[in-house]
């Protein structure tokens, strides 16, 4: 295709589209509202469905309908869409639904700022339904990386039979940008396991906990099961409490396990750098300014770059703070992956937020200030 | 019914008693519901492997694991939305939501919504005027003056009738019944045969709570039919094109006119020797973020990296339209301009919105500003041009052009031909025409300034 000039919004529909995605449904939203618009023009080209719903509700609903029968589901909101997913994120957890799911943030809470953007659903993302189990989110910086992380959240979707979060922002969902998507490195795309037409199925079916079941799609070979209620592997109702531990043990595992397997970091490490910026997001192309910059002044700075948000990339962060004295997390939101800093770091090394919620980015120097770089 | 085959050996049933009886209370309506749409199926004869039973939250939502078919077992008042899933991915499956009155309610959205959009499921409602799996409390269905352990006065809402509601949003085939009625299992397989979307509304006693707080029984069911002027049978048998294939027949039109957009190849030099930023400041209808984008993409011919953000009213069509280019030579990591390099003034929209910046301005920015506008006083090199003059004869749509192409013509960023590439390769045949005009126009103002100079 070459270079062309896309909003992030268009390059996460083009990343979904990659991944063979075949059905979306979404509701309107600033400033989500035009990847609803874009999925509407490439979906149904593929023999696929996208649909506007009723509501954000309906959605996910419809999408979670869709994957079970085999489809490649999308949706897309911002924030407050969010809110209303909530309790169908849990039921992709608990019935083991392979779902992408797309933020593209805004400034809350509630109707907060429609076309000003932040970063602040971060733990909100983590703790988003009932039961704490964990999640997987990928956070882009770039338009080019809206389109990469769309696409691996596919993968890891389907490798994982769990619902994947795409934060992304205004910032990157409406800011064009001039990238050649082609000529972006993919891995090989990830299906589902299926079981086979003539083997015995169980829908929820796991050896060791972190094992992920095979699936068989509703209106296929197998007769197929799916509850919201607390249930076994066969997806029957169970009130035995070591059944039940057993498959909380199992969703945990299979996100937890593979934590740092699944890790998307950037690294740009100085020799004998004291001084750590951490960041993700729009706030980590900042934060690579603010990295120049410094450095250009003679200061020793390293900079790690977090794609993947959920689960913690534990490994990636406690290598990086190896020598460290100092981590600068510069966040749009009032400091909330800085907890997850914090709770890393060895004791005496000093966690510095750089805070901002007002709509407007983060600068260079905004870090470099609060960070004591100057 | 979709098109689905017939199962190998014909069923003589699509329950299985390896669970044990259902679960529900002696004289419970949904044990009438349960194996009303098993006989339904019997008579259809459908593939179990292409028939989805997708219940709701409520005790009829314990039903689904006593058949044999596929089962979805989805939220409180969703099972509508999982079933037009299902359906939607595979429209070839029968797809059965059973819901309770309660669902009805929370859900209520989504029963009109798959009744106006005729997507094929068959909904029906095991509907007992009360919430039974969470102690009796009163639903939408609710009679008026009926007793329930939120309404323990008597009921001061009034019910809602879920037939007529639903053929008001346009359901193609509705029907009521009670759980006394002899042809249930008949009338429950003329709705799955529906090919668009079909409700059947089933009455029924809830013998924990409803029916003996409210006393009733066969006869005062009935009672209540009668006085509420309520109609039992099919109510609503208007068939039109199910949901799917109009997609299908809607979409293959829509297929055949998109089409993609070229890449850009570097085509042009630049002489931009640093990130450069750039803002357009104008009103709603010049066409300024498509102008902006046109000019990126000039840049971007020009062997350029860009990107373009935009500030506007959420009601697009009135007030400011603000438009802020990077160019660089380099990746471009911060997107904000604190200070821009240029600052094009075209309205008073975009005087407005550019107020407070203008002041701020660094003597290093220049400001291309229509001569009309009384702008407030800034260190920045202010070039005024009568761009609205320009307009009136180019066009006013290509008022943006006309600013943009001045703007290039005093600087040489890059050349006018970039921008001229970018207006030919990426819009309509005859906007290109206009707009390539307008920036010779453009181009002229600056030439007959420095001319004048």
């Amino acid at each position: 295709m070459g270079r062309e000039f896309l909003e992030g919004n268009e390059a996460i529909a083009r990343g979904a589209m990659k991944a063979r995605c075949d059905f979306f449904a979404g509701y309107p939203i600033t400033p989500a509202s035009s990847i609803l618009h874009y999925m509407l023009e490439l979906v149904p080209a593929i023999g696929g469905t996208a649909i506007q719903a009723e509501d954000e509700i309906a959605s996910i609903g419809f999408c979670i309908g869709a994957a079970m029968a085999g489809r490649k589901a999308m949706t897309a909101t911002s924030g407050p869409g969010i809110s209303l997913y909530s309790e169908n994120i849990g039921l992709a957890q608990i019935g083991e639904t392979p779902l992408v799911i797309v933020n593209v943030q805004r400034q809350g809470p509630a109707t907060g700022s429609a076309t000003k953007g932040a970063e602040g659903d971060i733990q909100f993302t983590r703790w988003v339904t009932s039961g704490g189990l964990p999640v997987i989110a990928l956070s882009p910086a770039t338009v080019g990386e809206a389109y990469e992380l769309t696409y691996r959240a596919f993968n890891l979707a389907e490798q994982y039979r769990s619902p994947v979060f795409v934060l992304t922002s205004k910032e990157i969902g409406v800011t064009r940008e001039s990238v050649d998507l082609d000529a972006i490195e993919l891995p090989p795309l990830v299906e589902r396991k299926r079981v086979g037409d003539d083997e015995e199925y169980l829908p929820h079916r796991f050896d060791r906990p972190a094992d992920v079941p095979a699936m068989s799609d509703f209106g296929g070979a197998h007769i197929a099961r799916y509850t919201t209620s607390t249930h076994d592997q066969a997806a029957y109702l169970t009130a035995k409490p070591a059944v039940i531990q057993e498959m909380i043990d199992h969703y945990t595992a299979k996100i937890d396990a593979v934590a740092d397997d699944i890790a998307l970091v950037k690294r740009d490490f100085q020799e004998s750098a004291e001084t750590l910026i951490i960041s993700y997001g729009i706030t980590s192309r900042s934060a690579a300014v603010a990295v120049r910059e410094a450095r250009a002044r003679g200061a020793r700075v390293s900079s790690l770059v977090l794609q993947t948000l959920w689960p913690v990339p534990q490994r990636a962060i406690l290598a990086a703070l190896d020598g460290i004295r100092r981590v600068i997390v510069p966040e749009m939101n009032m400091g909330q992956y800085r907890l997850e800093i914090e709770r890393l770091a060895p004791t005496g090394v000093a966690v510095i937020g750089v805070n901002k919620m007002n709509t407007t980015l983060i600068s260079p120097a905004e870090i470099q200030r609060t960070g004591g770089l100057l | 019914m979709s098109t689905t085959g017939a199962p190998a050996t014909p069923c003589a049933s699509y329950m299985t008693d390896k669970l044990g009886p259902l679960p529900f209370c002696p004289g419970c309506g949904h044990h009438v519901v349960a194996k009303a749409l098993d006989q339904a199926l019997v008579k259809l004869q459908l593939d179990p492997h292409k028939v989805v039973i997708v219940t709701d939250i409520g005790c009829i939502g314990l039903s689904d694991r006593y058949f044999t078919t596929n089962a979805f077992h989805g939220l409180h008042g969703r099972a509508v939305t999982y079933a037009c899933g299902l359906k939607l991915a595979r429209p070839e499956l029968t797809v059965i939501a059973l819901m309770g009155d309660g669902g009805c309610g929370i859900g209520g959205t989504h029963v009109l919504n798959v009744a106006r959009r005729n997507i094929g499921i068959t909904l029906i409602v095991a509907n007992n005027f009360n919430y039974g799996m969470t102690g009796g409390q009163h639903s939408v269905t609710t009679p008026s003056a009926g007793i329930t352990s939120t309404t323990p006065w008597g009921n001061v809402e009034g019910p809602m009738d879920l037939c007529g509601t639903t053929i008001a949003a346009g359901a193609a085939w509705v029907a009521r019944c009670t759980m006394f009625d002899k042809d249930l299992a008949d009338v429950m397989a003329q709705a799955l045969a529906q090919p668009g979307f079909a409700l059947l509304d089933v009455w029924e006693l809830c013998t924990a709570y409803y029916a003996p707080r409210n006393r009733m029984k066969k006869k005062e069911l009935d009672d209540l039919l009668a006085s509420d002027g309520l109609r039992l049978g099919v109510l609503a048998d208007t068939p039109r094109p199910e949901y799917s294939a109009r997609y299908r027949a809607a979409y293959e039109t829509g297929r055949a006119a998109s089409k993609r957009r070229p890449a850009i190849e570097v085509q042009h030099g630049n002489s931009v020797p640093r990130q450069t930023g750039i803002i357009i400041a104008g009103s709603a209808g010049q066409k300024i973020r498509s102008t902006a984008a046109l000019f990126a993409q000039a840049g971007m011919f020009s062997g350029l990296e860009a990107t373009q953000k935009d500030d506007y009213p959420i009601t697009v069509m009135t007030g400011h339209s603000l438009a802020e280019l990077i160019f660089s030579r380099q990746r471009i990591d911060y997107t904000a301009i604190e200070a821009p390099d240029y600052l094009l003034v075209i309205s008073e929209d975009g005087l407005i919105s550019s107020h407070d910046r203008l002041q701020r301005l660094p003597d290093t920015c220049t400001v291309y500003a229509e001569q009309s506008l009384d702008l407030p006083v800034t260190k920045a090199r202010v070039v005024r041009c009568p761009i609205a003059q320009a307009a009136a004869q180019a066009g006013r749509r290509s008022v943006a052009v006309i600013a943009v192409a001045a703007m290039l013509q005093d600087t040489g960023l890059f050349p006018l031909d970039a921008f001229a590439r970018a207006i030919s390769t990426f819009q309509e045949a005859n906007i290109a025409e206009a707009n390539l005009k307008a920036l010779k126009a453009g181009a002229a103002l600056v030439s007959d300034r420095l001319s004048a100079d």
